[in-house]
């Protein structure tokens, strides 16, 4: 047998390429992938968007643009759904942390926004508004933190999937809220939901999203502080990376695990909160209107960490828009926007993988160990 | 009555019998696809297109080859649902992309698609229609097999329904035996429980990941496309395909991952969503609460295996995991 | 009878990177014939079989199957000449029957037919004497149900050399006869069968060559029925080397941890621990010798609080008040909290000690940073902490702010050793603490235990390299099975001493315990 210059090989080593993890990146070619990534998927968008309807690629950019920022009042609702997003994306970021897969955003959102309209309706007038509000929030609060805790009590006590349970949570939310929608209609049963006066946010400055906006700016800042500099969120790394550590140093993980959930909850609560109460002012069973999924994508895009997903959220936000101005401009149908959206994501998770892993040509190598 | 709502339940059990027969092939490989409702509604719109294409192109709908009406949807509704099925594969095994993410983005992707091209189809081609109704294609699809009318109640329950609704059933059968009865069958369950055992013994995962991602997806959208042609007589409306992409992967967990009890699972599905119709004097709302209950009793079978623990109930144990062999 | 050469090795030589792990193999097995490779733990058995079976490719070196040259680069190969391998951690699919675990990823063009195989199954299993029900799933067997399915299966495809590395490892006395029967049987119709082995008892009841393996080299072959115990350990374990590890006289000894009777079972009602007992005491260094597998890991989690026993009790003795307090059924926090200094380095560094993702500052806190009563994590002390560990035991790395993951084997150790002494323990215990590293590596962390020592500390060390317990270690406890084998001076021991201990008491062992059994089942 000759001398093989190979250290080890399994069957597989006849193909050209074999993948490599890096071990590390420089952050700034990191985000170039991103960026590189980006740029291919709005060129993609632009060759399909011809394709459909013949717009000057330039131009629909263009349109875009003004969609997302093009007036005053664009630019305030730009600022508040990219808010509310990140609000749900900073409520799911501690559970993925964990790898406690919660893929309810979207249930918890909708029950804290039910507790809030629930508040409004029966207890609008009976207080002052700011105790109201008080009152408001803190039930959306708990609402949330209960839909959360009862997939993550399954979890801890019965190991059920997690994932498959917080999702079905979020059809039982949906059709409960979808029952009181009806309920509270106007004239009751006909559909159109009932407009909730006692209790909505006050107008800051004129402005009546600010209060919104600066609410989720706190949760931001004190969710990375949370995650970063709190014994808790350290707890909730230990748990995500390795419970085998975690029960090494003694962390209870069944404790961190609701703790967290009931966190994750608590947050989806309070965008529902924003929702009924700061900005629709009324309940219906598609208040959430998918955030609750789309926040998933936003927090994994932004690598967990809640300064990246506040650029994630603006981003899916800002192509959210701008596509629908698109749409509305060209008259196409606005789930254009939904198309644009879902293949920038793919381009964003196919460059993950450029990031973290390299193609190594097997020739190249056995040469450079010759070298 | 009591036919009309067996029949009724059967109908709208069948979306889901094809989505969740498509989801347990893919779960089998060990992938956790939440982009089936997209799939669906892309299944959905690419035999729509496809239909719509070809009713525009003959002069009346006298001149239609029964045959080809059929089949133009069929393929197109399998090519387009197998293709969202390789992208979710791409994704997830060649670049090891978080299962979820990719799922769910597929999802917001593929419901685009149908909701986009259902909506902007008639602008597109430049045709003078008002809306797209493939009511000679449809009539094609709901063609009662013979004898429906003759055989009384038994003719109403066996045999009233469209070609679709026994390729469903037959499919989730066909699907039974292949998982439990094949070598391939073997060989995909043992990807999906322990890939590194599979890889071990010889067996190709990534291979074997691809072809049940795509096959299960074409699957599926053959969901969307019974609900746009039979359900819903061949009239595309917006979301009007719903919740059924959750319903279906609710009812992968409800058959804890068996296509033979997606069967019957899919009719109880469908009951539960038909009965309300059925109570007198029950409101609008009231509807909404029955319509949870298929959820409610997924989360209780969900909950009772695990909590039951036996081995055979348990999702695919590699499911949502990524896989791949160690490089050194 | 002049039987025919199945597999022949020649001058094998395999390294990694810079560790040689077969260095001139040869060795060569007929058919009807069980042939056991010997030697320690490390010593490159495992290596040189995989080797044959196609996991590994070696650097240098010839095959021969039925006198032929071949080349075998990966496990199909290594099928194609009947080499079939049972590898010490099964590959098996838990919900499957065993059956279709057998069949699987087997191609037959015949198609695919069930009742067949299990007719085929069963033809094996009265042919050798196996004990087998095909239907039966994986997850309700027992360990040796497992091994039989990974046996079948391999004899299913056909093979006619057999390789078992440490089938006996996970066996119970009476499931390692049945075991032996069978080899014989295999043995008999003309199989060559290769054992791995570090057990003197088996190589001597079962084969009829043996060859020994020391620290990667050949050291020789011999016929089983013309040597003994006392011959096959001294090739085993070789010549004293002496490593000049610096030991000093223990001082102000005093009882710090008594660990009296304490057992427990698994889940598969095997013990892992039975009735154990020893003290550590303040300023010596007890070491611990054992086959891997015996118990080790499952003592020190016992101390640590993260293994449950079933009988006895773990006191621990305060240097300060002399207050005793039993660590039993104690979390690790609550034995923190207790104010019980226990520092442990476990086996699995970078999966139990560390976390890999988490820089070295990070890591740092993973003991300390419940401290104080705000709800902010210190970052301050850690990072001293770290920098001065970096600095003190010369970790090679960037700062202090790179993932742990991306440190060598050697400067992990010493970030996971630093931090746990850093504490000022009262207690160490160490498992493993030098594999894998590189001789100056190793020496720094010797000393450090010898640091600590000096310090006062009740050391526990856990070790595989016999030179290294013999020359640190002020006494050494053998543990086998479970059970303490025996415990010896290390300034005045052997190393066939404790080979012997290590090997032949758990012979006797487990000839008691199977004597036991069937006094039970007469009754």
């Amino acid at each position: 047998m000759k001398k093989v210059n190979n250290s080890l090989h399994t069957s597989h080593f006849s193909s050209p390429f074999h993948i490599v993890k890096r071990d590390d990146i420089v952050w700034w070619k990191a985000w170039m992938f991103r960026v590189i990534s980006v740029i291919l998927a709005l060129i993609v968008c632009g060759v399909i968007t011809i394709s459909l309807t013949g717009i000057n690629p330039v131009k629909m950019y263009l349109t875009m643009i003004e969609g997302a920022v093009g007036t005053t009042r664009l630019v305030w609702n730009l600022f508040q759904n990219t808010a509310i997003l990140l609000c749900v994306s900073l409520a799911v970021t501690p559970a993925f942390k964990m790898r406690f897969w919660n893929i309810g955003a979207e249930g918890q959102v909708l029950i804290g926004g039910l507790a809030t309209a629930t508040c409004m309706i029966f207890l609008g007038g009976t207080m002052p508004t700011p105790l109201l509000i008080l009152v408001m929030l803190v039930l959306s609060i708990l609402a949330g933190a209960v839909w959360g805790l009862v997939p993550a009590y399954f979890k801890t006590r019965f190991n059920s999937n997690e994932t498959l349970f917080t999702l079905m949570m979020n059809y039982i939310a949906i059709q409960i809220v979808a029952y009181f929608t009806l309920e509270w209609s106007v004239p009751k049963g006909s559909g159109t939901p009932r407009t909730l006066e006692m209790g909505q946010l006050p107008a800051l400055f004129g402005q009546k999203y600010l209060i919104n906006i600066i609410i989720v700016v706190i949760i931001t800042v004190i969710m990375y502080i949370y995650l970063k500099y709190s014994k808790q969120g350290y707890e909730i790394s230990v748990v995500g990376e390795s419970e085998n550590t975690a029960k090494y140093i003694g962390i209870s993980v069944k404790k961190v695990m609701l703790r967290t959930m009931a966190i994750s909850g608590a947050i989806c609560g309070i965008a529902g909160f924003l929702l009924v109460a700061g900005t629709d002012h009324s309940l219906k069973s598609d208040t959430a209107g998918g955030r609750g999924f789309t926040a998933i994508m936003v927090s994994w895009l932004g690598k967990f960490n809640p300064l990246f997903m506040i650029l994630t959220s603006f981003l899916i936000v800002f192509l959210q828009k701008g596509a629908s101005k698109i749409s509305e401009v060209y008259r196409l149908n606005p789930s254009f926007s939904d198309i644009i959206t879902g293949i920038i994501i793919f381009f964003i998770i196919g460059s993950e993988f450029f990031i973290n892993y390299k193609l190594k040509s097997n020739k190249k190598e056995t040469e450079a160990e010759r070298c | 009555m009591l036919i009309t709502i067996l029949q009724r339940a059967v109908m709208q059990g069948t979306p889901l019998l094809f989505g969740s027969t498509g989801e347990i092939l893919t779960e089998k490989s060990g992938h956790l696809n939440l982009g089936i409702p997209g799939i669906m509604y892309v299944g959905a719109i690419s035999g729509v297109a496809g239909s719509f294409l070809y009713e525009q192109s003959v002069a009346s709908p006298e001149l239609m080859n029964p045959f080809l009406a059929v089949l133009i949807p069929l393929l197109c509704c399998l090519i387009g649902a197998g293709l969202m099925g390789l992208i979710y594969c791409f994704l997830t095994v060649t670049l090891r992309a978080n299962q979820n993410v990719t799922g769910l983005a597929l999802t917001t992707f593929g419901i685009g698609i149908g909701n986009f091209f259902g909506g902007s189809l008639i602008k597109l081609v430049d045709s003078d229609v008002p809306s797209i109704a493939l009511s000679t294609t449809s009539k094609i699809f709901k063609t009662e097999l013979p004898f429906a009318d003759q055989l009384g109640w038994f003719g109403d329950i066996f045999l009233s329904y469209g070609f679709l609704v026994y390729v469903a059933i037959i499919v989730a059968i066909i699907s039974t035996y292949i998982l439990n009865r094949t070598r391939v069958g073997l060989h995909l369950r043992s990807v999906g429980e322990s890939p590194e055992t599979a890889d071990a013994a010889g067996i190709n995962v990534t291979k074997y990941k691809y072809l049940s991602t795509c096959i299960g997806s074409a699957i599926a959208g053959l969901g969307g496309l019974y609900y746009v042609m039979d359900y819903a007589n061949g009239v595309w409306s917006n979301n009007g395909f719903g919740d059924r992409g959750w319903l279906s992967i609710a009812l992968v967990i409800f058959s804890m991952w068996r296509p033979s009890i997606s069967i019957l699972g899919s009719i109880l599905f469908g009951f539960l969503y038909v009965i309300p119709t059925y109570i007198p004097d029950i409101s609008v709302s009231a509807k909404k609460l029955f319509e949870m209950l298929p959820y409610v009793v997924t989360i209780l079978v969900l909950v009772i295996t695990s909590i039951r623990n036996k081995k055979e109930n348990q999702p695919p144990a590699a499911l949502g995991l990524p896989y791949f062999r160690e490089e050194r | 009878m002049e039987q025919k050469i199945a597999l022949e090795l020649k001058n094998i030589t395999k390294t990694f990177g810079s560790v040689v792990a077969n260095k001139n193999v040869s060795l060569q097995v007929r058919k009807g014939e069980i042939l056991s490779i010997l030697g320690e733990n490390g010593s490159g058995k495992t290596t040189l079989m995989n080797m044959v079976s196609g996991i590994y490719f070696p650097d240098a070196g010839q095959m021969f199957i039925d006198g032929e040259e071949v080349v075998i680069a990966s496990p199909k190969d290594a099928f194609k000449y009947k080499i079939g391998m049972i590898h010490q951690h099964f590959k098996l699919v838990d919900v499957f029957t065993a059956a279709e675990n057998i069949v699987l990823g087997l191609e037959d063009e015949k198609g695919f037919d069930m009742p067949k195989y299990i007719e085929k199954i069963r033809e094996i299993t009265a042919q050798y004497g196996f004990e087998l029900d095909p239907d039966k799933k994986i997850y309700e067997m027992s360990v040796s149900e497992k091994q039989t399915v990974e046996i079948i299966k391999v004899l299913f495809r056909g093979a006619d050399i057999l390789i078992l590395d440490e089938p006996t490892a996970v066996l119970t006395p009476q499931e390692t006869v049945k075991l032996f029967a069978v080899l014989k049987n295999m043995r008999e119709s003309g199989k060559a069968i290769i054992i791995i082995t570090h057990k003197l008892h088996e190589v001597l009841s079962l084969s009829d060559y043996v060859t020994v393996l020391r620290k990667g080299e050949y050291a020789g072959t011999v016929k089983t029925s013309e040597t003994n115990e006392a011959e096959l350990t001294e090739m085993m374990v070789g010549k004293k080397v002496f490593l000049n590890i610096e030991r000093s006289e223990p001082e102000n000894c005093t009882d710090r941890l008594v660990v009296d009777n304490i057992s427990c079972v698994n889940r598969e009602g095997i013990k892992l621990l039975d009735s154990v007992t020893f003290t550590a005491r303040s300023g010596e260094i007890l070491g611990i010798a054992g086959i891997a597998g015996s118990g080790q890991r499952e003592l020190l989690e016992a101390i640590a609080g993260l293994q449950h026993i079933d009988e006895g009790k773990i006191i621990y003795i305060d240097p300060k008040t002399n207050q005793e307090e039993n660590l039993r059924d104690k979390s690790p926090m609550e034995i923190r909290q207790m104010g019980v200094r226990l520092a442990f380095v476990p086996e699995d560094r970078l999966g139990m000690g560390l976390v890999g993702n988490m820089d070295i500052v990070d890591n740092m806190m993973l003991r300390s940073y419940k401290k104080g009563k705000s709800v902010f994590l210190q970052r301050k002390a850690p990072k001293s902490l770290a920098e001065d560990i970096i600095e003190r035991l010369e970790v090679v790395t960037p700062s202090s702010s790179t993932p742990v993951r991306r440190l060598s084997g050697g400067n992990v150790q010493k970030v996971l050793v630093g931090r746990e002494i850093a504490s000022s323990p009262t207690v160490l215990m160490a498992a493993y603490p030098v594999r894998g590293l590189d001789i100056n590596s190793s020496y720094t962390i010797y000393n450090l235990l010898n640091e600590q020592k000096k310090k006062g500390v009740a050391v526990i060390f856990v070790g595989e390299d016999l030179d290294v317990l013999i020359e640190l270690c002020d006494k050494i406890m053998v543990i086998g099975g479970g059970k303490i084998a025996g415990t010896v001076d290390g300034r005045n021991t052997t190393k066939e001493e404790i080979g012997l201990l290590m090997t032949k008491t758990s012979y006797e062992d487990n000839v008691k315990k199977g004597g036991s059994d069937n006094d039970e089942k007469s009754e």
